[in-house]
């Protein structure tokens, strides 16, 4: 029963959403309320990204890309077109969505290395064009974001972004809860294990893999969105390859095919390396050996795997 | 009422001639058994008609329409659905999950209503574990329903497909070695499941070599041998065909079961 409700998709959302509220009253100081941040932020572009390799089984190398496409279009949208920050926020999200829609029919007639390498070009393609486009985006040192939050609400501007990033990361995941038990979220888990009995089931596997491609991109953007507002600078170095490595990174530690495993693990990535500062010049040697033990003690990504030993041990 | 009609296809892999001038058709309500050795075309035939090929020349036809240059999704959107010689199980999802993806194209919504959970998607996500349910238990499987499929056996994955290309409603059903892998008693009920089918009208196309399923459940038997036919007709008439006899049975003429003469 316990095992059945804990990979229940609205029973983690759920957890998620008290996690959000809750965390406020336990933790006080702004250092830790801006981890918590980054953490949401950055569930939300590997929740959908976990849509794209956990359930539909297409893998991305370039999710990066459209993150560092939500962050720049809130520093362009009114630097460029005098936008206010929050129309410019939806029409960074629509016009990503659009690029995905656009490039994903091609790309997604590639599979597994292929596909991984396309989506990678597709990464290094948007980090090099907003790296050189100096005139517009101020290359390689970035530029400045127009201030936005809640504080009309009287809400500082970090509590802005935690509640903002926080209900965009709740909303993720309803949405998405919602998704993978309506019939294309079906289609999408179904055309993974094979695409042969899903075509002739009648599933238009190119377009629910596109579907799932869009929206992957749509929340890779929001996030990337919510990044540069809440630090009101944003640099292309926010979008580089090793981003696209550290997100899929997250989905796979966390455990592909879990909503809530996207969430473990951009925590885990987000917040390691906050402990392991004080080992200094090993920092980076360290989270690399913990990533090792954990993909071999946990194999199928930390909730999958904790998962299946409670199934075994509870009833 | 003609529901396919196969014209003078043939297919070359290079320079393998794997099917050449096959024409055959079968009618509403109509079961065609196609048999022959392993390697004489069967589920080359079967994947040319589902789409899944595109034949070198000739052309299919489902009611009447030429089908050529549709994948096999569109086909399955016309009423054409099939099974796998090797199964192409869902395995990572329940059993009932499995059936429920069967119903795919019957299941009408649109993306805004799915990411926002509207009651008219949990009404249809209702009725559509209602109906797997039932199909689950039509095909004797629903004590597995909450199962995941890749814990089930052989056997019991047989009959989840069929359930599975059920829950479609379709109008020409591809079975591909149905009974393959079966005991006596599944035979038996996969029989019966056949016959109830074939009995609300669907017109079944069956590759199989449990000669005596054959003989029982189909109108006509169409007989393959290396890529070219070799008799077509009914039980009876190919049973008594000499050129079916000595190259399907001739070899093994003592063997006492002719379904074993090829393996």
């Amino acid at each position: 029963m316990l095992t059945k409700a804990l990979q229940n998709p609205f029973v983690s959302t759920l957890a998620v959403a008290l996690i959000v509220v809750a965390l406020p009253l336990v933790v006080g100081s702004n250092f830790h309320i801006r981890l918590a941040t980054m953490v949401y932020i950055f569930s939300i572009v590997v929740l959908g990204l976990n849509l794209l390799m956990g359930y539909a089984g297409q893998v991305s190398l370039g999710h990066a890309g459209f993150f560092i496409l939500g962050a720049y279009s809130v520093a362009l949208g009114p630097s460029q077109l005098g936008l206010n920050p929050w129309l410019s926020m939806a029409g960074g999200v629509a016009l990503t969505s659009a690029l995905a829609f656009v490039i994903g029919r091609p790309l997604l007639r590639l599979s597994g290395y292929h596909l991984a390498m396309a989506t990678l070009a597709f990464g290094a393609i948007v980090y090099v064009f907003i790296t050189n486009e100096v005139d517009l985006t101020g290359g390689p040192d970035g530029m400045q974001v127009q201030r936005a939050n809640l504080s009309v609400l009287g809400l500082s501007h970090l509590m802005s972004w935690y509640w903002l990033a926080g209900g965009f990361l709740v909303l993720s995941m309803l949405i998405l809860s919602n998704l993978l038990s309506s019939p294309a979220g079906r289609a999408l888990r179904a055309l993974h294990d094979s695409e042969v009995a899903a075509g002739v089931l009648g599933i238009d596997v190119a377009r629910a893999k596109l579907m799932a491609f869009v929206i992957s991109a749509a929340l890779a953007a929001l996030a990337g969105a919510n990044l540069a507002l809440l630090d009101g600078h944003i640099t292309p170095a926010a979008g580089g390859i090793l981003r696209s490595v550290e997100l899929l990174t997250m989905a796979v530690v966390g455990g592909l095919g879990s909503l809530v495993g996207s969430v473990a693990g951009a925590a885990f990535l987000v917040l390691l390396p906050q402990f392991l500062t004080e080992f200094h010049d090993y920092e980076h040697a360290i989270l690399g050996f913990l990533l090792v033990v954990i993909m071999v003690m946990l194999p199928l990504g930390i909730v999958p795997s904790l998962n299946a030993v409670m199934r075994r041990w509870l009833p | 009422m003609t529901r396919i009609q196969v014209d003078a296809v043939s297919i070359h892999f290079g320079g393998v001639k794997a099917l050449q001038d096959v024409s055959l058709e079968v009618r509403k309500g109509e079961v065609l058994a196609l048999i022959g050795p392993n390697g004489a075309g069967k589920t080359t035939l079967f994947n040319v008609i589902s789409a899944i090929y595109q034949p070198t020349s000739g052309r299919v036809r489902l009611e009447g329409q030429d089908v050529a240059g549709l994948a096999p999704f569109q086909l399955a959107h016309k009423g054409l659905t099939r099974t796998f010689q090797n199964l192409q199980i869902f395995f990572r999802m329940t059993a009932l999950e499995n059936v429920m993806v069967g119903r795919n194209i019957r299941e009408r919504g649109n993306l805004f209503g799915y990411l926002f959970g509207l009651p008219s998607v949990r009404r249809q996500n209702a009725d559509s574990r209602l109906c797997a349910l039932e199909l689950l238990k039509f095909v004797g499987l629903d004590r597995y329903a909450d199962r995941p499929a890749g814990e089930l056996s052989y056997g019991i994955l047989k009959r989840l497909e069929i359930a599975r290309a059920l829950a479609l409603e379709p109008t020409v059903l591809l079975l591909d070695e149905p009974v393959a892998g079966c005991n006596a008693t599944e035979t038996a009920e996969i029989d019966q499941v056949i016959r109830k089918v074939v009995s609300t009208g669907v017109s079944i196309l069956l590759v199989e070599h449990d000669i005596h399923l054959v003989m029982n459940l189909a109108d006509k038997v169409h007989v393959l041998d290396r890529g070219v036919t070799l008799a077509t007709g009914t039980p009876q008439e190919v049973r008594r065909n000499p050129a079916v006899i000595e190259a399907y049975l001739g070899e093994s003429q003592d063997e006492q079961e002719p379904a074993n003469a090829e393996s």
